[in-house]
């Protein structure tokens, strides 16, 4: 039971960071950009954010050097897809190399750097009961920042003025430009947004997570979030649930492990991979309801006036 | 103010130039990075351009390095020209070194008369892992719908397990003192090379033909034209017939074999063993080398031979410049950024103008704000 309880608040806190990476990105493909380099942006954002918290000791400045440095990254691929119509794939492809790249670089003066445990917040009165407490309520506060910011997001998307206009830029540009609606601004602001959740998921990977930094620790997050997206078909809530399903996937890989399972640890680690493709296949096949969820100027560029 | 004013028609001239821009302007600032970190630039530019052409030696281990790069790369050329978006070339890569590697640990006694012939055999098999590799990302594709890009990614984290799992299990060398290899492969198995003394292998002769291969490939053959029509247009496609589910399938085996086929000559070749270091990016370079080489199979061989001296500058610039290695990916990834930047002025071409009253009714419809 206790054991339990510790392998959910852990599959939480694992989840956190696909939850934010994923959600930084369906504001992205909401817009109709998809960006590719989230892993880049990822492992930029980790080393940024780690190297804050060494040097500084103060979590929460390293959560803003993460998110500087994936909006910042996500700025420079904003400009080049969407004021200079570069090709969307190719140029997060760009992105997620120079990220790897960069990081590694700029790392490895901080490959044996260490930051204690993070303090967990316990929730007043709610973390003392028996199994829930451990399981729900002794989190980072980051784990609950990210349930919080999938109400927002959703509340923002189908509730707010603002949300509607982000959802006709991803779904229609034309019609949205005829309306006077700034369309390439729009699309950047998202495009920089999303980076700024995928640095913040980043800086909290090496933060709080882990917490240390390893050249290519972000080991495929980035691209699971971006499958996330096609998982909740771009809808915040089911994407935090995909969130959680993966992250305990990661944690289940562990447990076993623990355990003593007699399957060969490879073998195990493989586990969150295949289950993306398993998940992908099985997500995909009805193409017709892909395409109904799917903002219909997904990758597609927009120049006004052509 | 800068406008952009789109072409009639692509700009041939600038498509050429456009590498070699993108080109200078990572070379600038490279110089800049070099400044910062208190590093000599001219030392910098002399270890990256220079120390790995300087003679016999350097060049035999650059193409050592371009082989596997080149040849990798004109799949993907294929790949991206039939708009199929295979990114998982590394994945591609190690598996076929394994199945390489496999066939290579068979050689002994009961092989012998296969002589070097084996070595026919053991790339024969890494081409196929390579396929099969990709075919896993066609099938899924074609029979699901399931996004290429990130199915064939995924398959590049589950080979390199099943790589670490290899190579720490069951084919761990038992004399190894127990360091996860394979037992060093027998010299028969090994890919000859070309001149004595130096590293160098047939490797960079079959890049060569197969270079001239994909040349006549894309622009000789009715099923080169057909997959660069869908990739260019769908819809005039599947109008003039040509079945866009061939094409995936060709533009990912194809691209799967070679990268198998760099795999194969790596493990056969230069490594001479499988170890946990069997992927060395070339696979991710080779999206770069593909790119910079304008997707053509000449213009790959000279951005494989630059790639691979991003490569060698970088293991240079750590053992003489104290710099970390990693040097070589931020060159590289900056390289395709600016590339894909510089390409803008392929389609486009920059006007200073001032601002007109209303951009939208202006008679050049295609005037848009830079």
């Amino acid at each position: 039971m206790e054991a339990l309880a510790l392998l959910l608040a852990a599959t939480f806190n694992a989840g956190t960071v696909l939850a934010l990476a994923g959600l930084g990105l369906l504001i992205n493909e909401r817009a109709g950009i998809v960006n590719l380099g989230a892993e880049g942006m990822m492992l930029v954002a980790a080393i940024a954010g780690f190297a804050t918290a060494v040097t500084t000791g103060n979590d929460w400045l390293a959560f803003g050097a993460g998110a500087l440095a994936g909006a910042l990254l996500a700025a420079a691929f904003g400009l080049l897809v969407i004021w200079l119509n570069t090709n969307q794939v190719a140029t997060g492809l760009a992105l997620a190399l120079f990220g790897a790249g960069f990081s590694a670089f700029v790392g490895i003066g901080f490959v044996q750097g260490k930051l204690g445990e993070r303090p967990r917040f316990a929730v007043p009165g709610l973390a003392d009961l028996p199994f829930v407490g451990p399981a729900f309520f002794r989190q980072h506060p980051m784990v609950y920042a990210a349930i919080a910011l999938t109400l927002a997001l959703a509340w923002f998307l189908y509730r707010s003025r603002a949300g509607l206009v982000l959802r006709a830029v991803g779904e229609s540009p034309e019609s949205a430009h005829a309306l006077g609606v700034p369309v390439r601004p729009i699309r950047l602001a998202a495009v920089v947004g999303g980076g700024a959740l995928c640095g913040l998921a980043g800086a909290y990977l090496s933060v709080v997570y882990t917490p240390l930094w390893v050249e290519g620790m972000v080991a495929g997050k980035g691209w699971i979030a971006l499958a996330l997206t096609t998982f909740a078909t771009w809808r915040p809530a089911r994407l935090l649930l995909g969130a959680y399903l993966f992250g305990g996937v990661t944690m289940l890989q562990f447990h076993l492990q623990g355990e003593g399972v007699q399957v060969p640890s490879q073998f195990l680690s493989m586990l969150p991979y295949v289950a993306t493709i398993v998940v992908l296949v099985l997500i995909s096949r009805n193409a017709a309801w892909i395409r109904a969820n799917m903002p219909a100027s997904l990758g597609k560029p927009f120049f006004p006036g052509s | 103010m800068i406008k952009l004013e789109s072409r009639p028609q692509p700009s041939q001239l600038m498509s050429l130039l456009s590498p070699l821009l993108a080109l200078a302007i990572t070379v600038l600032i490279g110089i800049g990075l070099f400044l910062i970190l208190g590093k000599d630039p001219l030392r910098g530019l002399q270890v990256f351009f220079v120390e790995p052409v300087k003679n016999l030696y350097s060049l035999s281990e650059l193409s050592i390095k371009a082989t596997p790069l080149i040849l990798i790369a004109l799949g993907l050329a294929v790949c991206f020209r039939s708009n199929v978006w295979n990114i998982g070339a590394e994945g591609q890569f190690v598996v076929g070194a394994l199945a390489a590697g496999w066939v290579a640990m068979q050689a002994g006694p009961q092989l012998a008369w296969m002589g070097r012939g084996i070595v026919v055999a053991i790339l024969l098999a890494g081409v196929l892992g390579g396929m099969a590799w990709a075919a896993i990302v066609a099938l899924l594709r074609d029979r699901f719908n399931a996004n290429e890009i990130l199915v064939s990614l995924m398959l590049v984290y589950v080979a390199e397990m099943l790589l670490g799992y290899l190579v720490y299990g069951p084919w761990k060398d038992p004399q190894g003192y127990n360091f996860p290899q394979t037992i060093t492969f027998l010299p028969e198995t090994k890919v000859p090379r070309l001149f004595d003394g130096l590293r160098a292998h047939i490797g960079s002769v079959i890049a060569l033909v197969a270079v001239g291969g994909f040349w006549i490939f894309l622009f000789r053959t009715y099923r080169g034209f057909a997959l660069q029509v869908g990739g260019l247009a769908p819809l005039a496609a599947r109008y003039a017939g040509f079945s866009s589910r061939s094409a995936l399938w060709t533009a990912l085996l194809l691209s799967g074999g070679m990268a198998g086929l760099a795999g194969g000559l790596e493990a056969a070749g230069p490594l001479g063993q499988l170890t946990p270091y069997v992927p060395a990016g070339y696979g991710f370079a080779a999206i770069i080398v593909a790119y910079v080489g304008r997707l053509h199979p000449v213009g790959i061989v000279f951005s494989g031979l630059l790639m691979s001296m991003f490569y060698i500058g970088g293991e240079l610039a750590q053992s003489r410049m104290a710099l970390p290695k990693s040097l070589t990916g931020v060159f590289q990834g900056l390289l395709l950024f600016t590339l894909l930047a510089c390409d803008t002025l392929v389609h486009y071409r920059l006007r200073w103008q001032r601002r007109a009253a209303s951009p939208v009714s202006a008679p050049a419809a295609a005037v848009k704000e830079a």
